[in-house]
């Protein structure tokens, strides 16, 4: 077994780095402290290419692969939390379903503008349907060579910035999640409003709000996949974007890390650093030690994927693993500062309130296990 | 046209340490990097592409690991690289390696070759003047701007106390100082396609017509006869006085070292 990353993935690696030292981790406490979307720091991710790692180039993409772009997630969110989601939220979600669904034609038009300038967004949840998915109540009505859709999403990541939007919908309630049918819709279109945007806890840059659909006619091309097949292409998706928000909460735990060596390292107390105590070593240990397994079941989930095999149970694991570490850790980095911790102005307070939405979105910690274990149980 | 760019791959100066009881370097766990001038004289090669198109090509002597900066360069953009490595291209100075760079330029061609000013870990600012000797083309130091005018190249040249506009008929050596630009980050494709689709030509001493006596340490009149740490200086004063008041202190201070 080789847990060795390659050549290109280690090269991959220190780009990232790079970039979310310089780039997005200035704007880290200030996109927190104002509640604001960087913008200009998905212009640049875009210029760069990191929108579209692992698409074909084909389309526009960068022609990598899953572990490379787990790792481009895990760097950004050891600066960022918010940048990670971002681009998580765009890449295995939004153009995770069209690579996955989508028709040549599609895809040209699509999966290329999210590649190269578009930021896209994924519409499942509801105010009823959150983990049960199936309930459904907006409604797609086949009208000629269009679809009326009428309804509501809620907590929509990118939901405002983003341009490009992938929306579930019933097209036949009879049908149960069979009756549920996937589309995409672009900022603009008559009849799609947004609501207000959340006051969240975390992640305060990310855009999350409310999707609108009043009479929104959207032209039949604009089906994606098959009438009635949209609940498989949303856990199918959704079990993409779990390896996506492992490698997020794999990279707050890393970060939050990061800050309580370099913290532990000055801060005196009793007349030494608080690092010669072994409290502080063990608590250490314990930290990295979590990481470390939270990230090797991250890129074993990855891997999976680029391999073509089932990795389902893989990336529920690696995103129940993840999510507890970034809580875990972030929580003990802040008990390590102390008193400093809980102000704003050392960062780990801001990875707390970061790491807890990754035990939430895209399937609760509860949902992973109901996965892993029908994995078990059969 | 076609574009050769230099390349240096350096120990990241600012985490080297120096023994101080040997005076040498202390390159162990050190990253390496490429050289800060030599990535904007990348860029601006780079920028001619992009504006005008042109075939960028990276040029390195080193060992066999110095590969990664030349995979970094095509990761960048750059179209081809060639790597000059050998034990007997080993221990030169700036003037066998100033040769070695030559030779192995005339014999891959091209309209232009950019250098960085100098290397940071030896700070000798030779090897791109060095370069243009040898093949007689001309030399424009210090370049803060680059511009191409059909078969000239056009270059603003930064001096400690001027600058001078200066153009020459290509081929020509332009060496580039780091202000020149930003050089742009690589992308996550370009980094696969420097690994799996461009090529890297690795030349050993066998692949270039060039003397034995001027490459290696054999061609090197170069000897290092001590090399040593600076000492660490006393940190400054600053006085915000007034012009009186300052003058004073400063003729104070004099007399007390027994300067005045």
């Amino acid at each position: 077994m080789d847990f060795t990353l390659s050549k290109e993935q280690q090269m991959a690696r220190q780009l990232f780095r790079d970039f979310a030292v310089k780039e997005v981790e200035p704007l880290a406490r200030e996109i927190d402290e104002e509640h604001r979307f960087p913008d200009e720091t998905v212009e640049k991710m875009h210029k760069y290419g990191f929108m579209g790692i692992p698409f074909s180039k084909e389309y526009g993409g960068q022609g990598c692969d899953t572990l490379t772009y787990v790792l481009a997630v895990e760097e950004l969110s050891r600066v960022c939390g918010t940048t990670g989601v971002i681009v998580s939220a765009h890449t295995s979600l939004a153009a995770g379903a069209i690579d996955s669904k989508g028709t040549a034609e599609q895809k040209e038009k699509y999966l290329r503008a999210l590649n190269t300038d578009k930021l896209g967004a994924f519409a499942l949840t509801e105010p009823d349907a959150g983990t049960d998915a199936g309930s459904q109540r907006t409604t797609a009505v086949s009208d000629g060579d269009e679809y009326v859709l009428n309804g509501s999403k809620i907590f929509i990541t990118n939901a405002g910035p983003a341009d490009i939007y992938v929306v579930f919908a019933m097209t036949d309630a009879s049908q149960g999640t069979r009756g549920i049918s996937a589309f995409i819709v672009e900022k603009g279109r008559p009849g799609f409003d947004f609501g207000l945007a959340e006051k969240k806890m975390g992640i305060h840059g990310s855009s999350t709000r409310e999707l609108i659909f009043t009479d929104c006619r959207i032209p039949r091309e604009n089906l994606l996949g098959r009438e009635g097949k949209g609940f498989g292409l949303a856990m199918g998706t959704l079990d993409g974007g779990r390896i996506g928000i492992a490698a997020q909460a794999v990279g707050i735990a890393q970060g939050a890390l990061d800050k309580t060596i370099a913290y532990v390292k000055e801060r005196k107390q009793f007349g030494r650093a608080i690092s010669k105590f072994q409290n502080t070593q063990f608590q250490l240990a314990n930290m990295a030690t979590e990481i470390e397994s939270a990230r090797y079941l991250t890129y074993l989930a990855a891997e999976k994927k680029d391999t073509g095999e089932r990795y389902s149970y893989e990336a529920a694991m690696a995103k129940l693993k993840a999510s507890r570490t970034a809580n875990y850790v972030s929580s003990l980095a802040v008990q390590l500062h102390g008193g400093y911790g809980y102000i704003q102005d050392y960062d780990v307070e801001r990875m707390m309130r970061d790491a807890k939405i990754t035990e939430i979105y895209e399937g609760t910690s509860e949902v992973m296990q109901m996965v892993i274990s029908g994995s078990l149980l059969g | 046209m076609k574009i050769i760019v230099c390349i240096k791959q350096v120990p990241d100066t600012n985490e080297v340490r120096i023994n101080p009881e040997t005076g040498t370097l202390m390159r162990e766990g050190v990253p390496s990097i490429m050289n800060p001038d030599d990535k904007a004289a990348l860029e601006a090669a780079l920028r001619i592409k992009d504006a005008s198109g042109a075939r960028v090509i990276g040029l390195s002597m080193g060992p066999r690991q110095a590969e990664d900066v030349l995979r970094e360069a095509l990761a960048m953009g750059a179209d081809e690289c060639y790597l000059l490595t050998d034990r007997a291209f080993g221990g030169a100075d700036t003037w066998a390696t100033s040769s070695t760079l030559a030779a192995a330029i005339k014999q891959i061609g091209c309209d232009l070759v950019l250098t960085g000013r100098q290397a940071i870990d030896g700070d000798t600012a030779q090897v791109g003047p060095g370069i243009a000797e040898h093949l007689g083309m001309p030399n424009l130091s210090y370049a803060e701007d680059i511009r191409i005018d059909g078969s000239d190249v056009i270059v603003r040249q930064q001096y400690d106390d001027s600058i001078y506009t200066v153009r020459a008929a290509m081929p020509a050596l332009v060496t580039v100082l780091s202000e020149l630009n930003e050089p742009r980050y690589m992308t996550p494709g370009g980094i696969f396609d420097a690994y799996r689709e461009k090529e890297l030509t690795v030349w050993g001493r066998d692949d270039i017509e060039i003397e034995d006596e001027n490459i290696g340490l054999k061609g090197s009149p170069t000897r290092v006869a001590k090399s040593f740490p600076k000492s660490v200086k006393a940190p400054g004063m600053t006085i915000n006085e007034g012009a009186d008041e300052s003058v004073q202190f400063i003729v104070d201070k004099l007399k007390e070292k027994y300067i005045l």
